[in-house]
């Protein structure tokens, strides 16, 4: 059977139903938030670029920021079946791609954005199964509907799958 | 005045062509004298993207890149990027040390190297913007890395991202005749900078 691999792109969210493939490109700074309903079998992914919706004016856009981008996944999971007491999740991303001498906080943006998905999986009560997240280097990653692996590839810092 | 990228005015654009084309015509002339090489330049790119577009205008999120990433600071602030696909820079790299490098590895000697050029180019395109209008501008010592297009752009997208869900990119293409380097110059100025400098040029 082919399976379509739905590609999530900055500041988007996507649900869906087995049998699926998600797959985020070349993730740096931004954290790759992960859910899966093992019995559904549904799965979401959330392509973060900010921590919080509330430190900026223009917050229309929700799949951006972890505080509004995790509601509106799980919603949408549950749309199409999923139960959110079943939803664990899995996290990669949160590079700091430059490093400067000086500690300047935008730099600091990868950091800030894995804490904040951190934050709001637990005010969700969604438990983190696995990790691949900090580091200097950038990520492409798939999840897979079928058994809700996580696999990541990178440039010089090699393969695996969580 | 609001700023809105989706309503700059043909003029406004013109000014910021403008900008990219001294910029980065004083920057591409000393990277020629640099590497004693003619180098063509593209006639300057003023383009407004989607967040997730962004990535994909460099052959694609996954393509290895070369970004080189420099702050500006003063009467201006903002950021300058200077890609180049990886393998153009290890011909840029090439020619400026006259060809003893084996292996695809970069080595520290090539890192500092793609720095200087970063930071050479940085500095010819903010001291011809300085010059022409009459602004300080600062430039921070360059960063760098070499990954994947769309992780090394997610830095400047994000700054973006605090103001909205659009990018302003000044761009500009140039190429070295015979060995094919591409490089592209991206200087993103940040928002409260953006209204300013426009002032300066007297279009805002």
């Amino acid at each position: 059977m082919t399976v379509v691999m739905t590609k999530i792109g900055i500041a988007e969210v996507c649900a869906a139903k087995d049998p699926a493939v998600l797959v985020t490109l070349g993730l740096g700074s931004c954290v790759g938030v992960c859910l899966y309903d093992s019995k559904k079998k549904v799965i979401g992914m959330a392509h973060i670029m900010l921590p919080s919706s509330k430190e900026i004016k223009n917050n229309a856009n929700k799949a951006k920021f972890a505080d509004t981008a995790i509601d509106m996944l799980i919603e949408e999971m549950e749309a199409i079946g999923a139960d959110r007491k079943s939803i664990t999740a899995k996290i990669a991303g949160g590079a700091q791609m430059f490093s400067f001498k000086s500690s300047n906080e935008l730099l600091r943006i990868g950091e800030r954005n894995v804490e904040a998905v951190r934050r709001e999986l637990g005010r969700h009560r969604v438990e983190i199964v696995a990790e691949d997240v900090g580091g200097n280097y950038g990520r492409t990653i798939e999840f897979y509907s079928q058994d809700g692996s996580l696999s990541i590839r990178t440039i010089g810092h090699g393969t695996k799958v969580i | 005045m609001e700023l809105n990228y989706e309503n700059l005015n043909s003029m406004q654009l013109d000014v910021l062509k403008e900008l990219g084309n001294i910029g980065a015509g004083n920057a591409v002339t000393a990277l020629s004298k640099m590497l004693n090489k003619k180098i063509n330049m593209e006639v300057p790119q003023v383009r407004i993207l989607e967040l997730a577009e962004v990535s994909e205008i460099f052959g694609g999120a996954e393509a290895p890149v070369t970004g080189i990433y420099l702050r500006m600071e003063g009467d201006i602030s903002g950021n300058i990027m200077f890609l180049l696909p990886i393998e153009s820079s290890k011909v840029l790299l090439d020619m400026l040390m006259g060809g003893y490098r084996d292996g695809d590895e970069f080595d520290e000697m090539d890192l500092s190297a793609l720095e200087e050029i970063g930071n050479i180019l940085a500095g010819s395109y903010t001291s011809s913007l300085a010059a022409m209008t009459g602004m300080n501008i600062r430039v921070s010592v360059p960063a760098l890395a070499i990954d994947m297009a769309g992780a090394v752009l997610s830095v400047p997208i994000i700054q973006f991202g605090h103001i909205g869900d659009s990018v302003m990119l000044i761009e500009t293409h140039f190429s070295e005749g015979n060995k094919h380097v591409k490089g592209n110059l991206l200087l993103i100025p940040d928002v409260e900078s953006f209204v300013n400098l426009l002032e300066k040029l007297g279009v805002a």
